[in-house]
């Protein structure tokens, strides 16, 4: 029972800290932004994008609909996303620390345990309404502003039409693997959030290691090959899989277990952390 | 005799290389208003910390309600209100919204009506729903007064609670804590730098240096085995001054004026240095007695 009202607590702090509404409102803004453009120009985009495929397909249509707009919002956000997750939840511990509170919290009656599990809930309750903003702002209103239609998207095999009927549950299954993999990112944050008692440390920490994990994945050096596949930035994308025809589910599969595994050994840290961890703050 | 509340023994505590507390051990007995002594740097907040399961001591024992810390904490802490040097809380809360979220932490319900009724009776009513950032010292200090007292502890440790407090606000707190004791028989323990409040609260005290504890017990006790300090204002300082040195040659006599000295000396032996001065045809204009915590302080942190 103390631990649903810790968790309940820690959500409340989220909810009432100003901070927490700097996600929400850069993604309205950048969502905004981009159905705008694509609302103004897109077809010129769409147009310079097919242009290749013009002498032996020819598109028929709503191409740019909400399906496409959805996807394209996606691919240029979800590299940002985690950034917005680590502001809020870098300093879930350590924000404690710094404001002297965890003093308080500590000499309550609840195990520390309890207390920081409650602080991963609350970080993963945040990290499911930032996605939960972002799938309205470009699946909903993607497809409010564009109507719908089939889905086109260009990958490294080439072009694949996924029907429209069959574009729904793609979106289900990808937002919830770049959930879990923003949960780690979330889950990373806190880790780090535990071994320090300044606000700010997780959270650069948190992004240095995205950026760094991504500049590893990107650059085509055999000396990473065998480091690449564990990396959580490589697994970031792996929402981009429910897109692909067929279903790569052995990918997906491994993404997830990657992922969860990450978590698993992210949260055994910080518990062990921050049972040992000596107050004094 | 009283139950045992708090019964520390030999506890210890390094960071890295520097020992916080080295040989901290004292009792607290139930209803006793404890004080709790020392210098800055003594080892006072590390071994509060240990207490309260902040810090985990290097060795020793910590057994509170006849339990210990390490193995029954949370049973421990649901009895227990505290504040831990300054309080501090969530500045972008409301007075009420933070008491609030620390009462759900509590084993005990806690409505709306008694979070209000407790701000009230800490003198924060009517500022219920203001900002954290907004208050005074003196309000932070009394709203970590009502969330200490909110859950209705059975023992209450504050570290400096009058800190900041204007001279109202300290004979406030002051007040309060003799009224915890005598009316709910609740057990104190304070912590201060401020030795007349201690001497004016406390019946039980400790005083730890340099992460030692060098002295506890009961505070009058500790006190009556010590000399007064007696203040004489004289007509003739320096022939009262040859005439003092001749009777007792060792006595160290400290020049407060051009008429006062001050002097160590047995209660007994007061009257018979008054008789003497008055037959040497000194005038006497006034002579002053008193035993002082701080200087009782002063000679065990100094010894």
């Amino acid at each position: 029972m103390i631990f649903i009202k810790s968790i309940y607590n820690e959500v409340i702090k989220i909810a009432l800290k100003p901070r927490s509404y700097l996600g929400i409102a850069a993604i309205t803004v950048l969502v905004g932004v981009i159905l705008f453009a694509l609302k103004s120009d897109g077809m010129s985009i769409i147009s310079f994008v097919t242009s290749s495929f013009e002498q032996t397909l020819s598109f028929e249509g709503n191409v740019l609909n909400g399906n496409l707009v959805a996807f394209i919002i996606l691919q240029m956000l979800i590299v940002q996303i985690p950034l917005l997750i680590a502001l809020v939840t870098g300093d879930l511990v350590s924000g404690e620390a710094a404001m002297g509170t965890i003093r308080l919290l500590l000499t309550q009656p609840i195990s520390r345990t309890q207390l920081l599990l409650s602080k991963f809930m609350a970080g993963g309750i945040y990290t499911l309404i930032v996605i939960v903003w972002l799938g309205f702002m470009s699946v909903i209103m993607g497809k409010v502003l564009f109507g719908t239609g089939d889905l086109m998207v260009l990958n490294s095999d080439g072009l694949v039409i996924l029907q429209e009927a069959d574009v729904n549950w793609r979106y289900l299954g990808g937002f919830l693997v770049a959930f879990l993999a923003l949960f780690t990112v979330s889950s990373l944050s806190i880790c780090l959030s535990c071994f320090t008692d300044n606000s700010i440390g997780p959270i650069v920490t948190t992004m240095s290691i995205i950026l760094l994990f991504t500049i590893i994945g990107t650059l085509d050096v055999h000396v990473f090959d065998s480091v690449r596949p564990f990396l959580l930035t490589t697994h970031m994308a792996s929402w981009r899989s429910f897109f692909e025809d067929p279903l790569p589910i052995q990918d997906i599969k491994n993404s997830i277990l990657i992922l969860l595994i990450h978590n698993i050994l992210l949260i055994s840290i910080s518990i062990y952390v921050f049972n040992k961890k000596d107050i004094t703050a | 005799m009283s139950e045992k509340i708090i019964e520390i023994k030999s506890i210890a505590k390094k960071f890295g290389l520097f020992e916080a507390v080295k040989d901290v051990s004292f009792h607290v007995n139930q209803g006793d208003v404890f004080g709790f002594l020392g210098p800055n740097g003594a080892g006072k907040s590390t071994t509060i910390r240990c207490m309260l399961s902040l810090i985990k001591p290097d060795s020793g024992s910590i057994e509170i309600f006849g339990k210990s810390i390490f193995t029954h904490r949370n049973e421990i802490l649901s009895r227990t209100g505290s504040i831990i040097e300054k309080p501090d809380f969530y500045k972008y809360l409301s007075a009420y919204k933070n008491l609030e979220i620390f009462s759900r932490l509590s084993r005990v319900s806690i409505g709306k009506k008694e979070i209000y009724n407790m701000l009230d009776f800490v003198g924060l009513g009517g500022r219920e729903q203001d900002k954290f950032s907004s208050f005074s010292h003196g309000m932070k200090q009394r709203l970590g007064i009502a969330q200490t007292l909110l859950h209705n502890p059975d023992l209450i440790v504050l570290d400096e609670p009058t800190t900041g407090l204007d001279p109202q606000g300290i004979i406030d707190i002051r007040n309060l804590i003799l009224r915890l004791k005598n009316e709910q028989h609740k057990t104190v323990i304070l912590s201060s730098h401020n030795l007349a409040e201690i001497e004016i609260i406390c019946n039980r005290m400790v005083i730890i240096n340099k992460g030692v504890s060098v002295v506890e017990g009961d505070v009058k006790a500790l006190m009556n085995n010590e000399d007064l300090v007696v203040r004489l204002e004289l007509s003739d300082k320096d022939k009262s001054k040859a005439l003092i040195l001749s009777q007792y040659p060792n006595i160290q006599i400290t020049d407060i004026n051009e008429t006062s000295i001050e002097l160590p000396m047995e209660k007994s032996k007061i009257s018979e240095l008054n008789k003497d001065l008055v037959q040497a045809g000194i005038g006497i204009f006034s002579i002053e007695a008193k035993r002082k915590l701080e200087d009782y302080f002063i000679k065990m942190v100094n010894a």
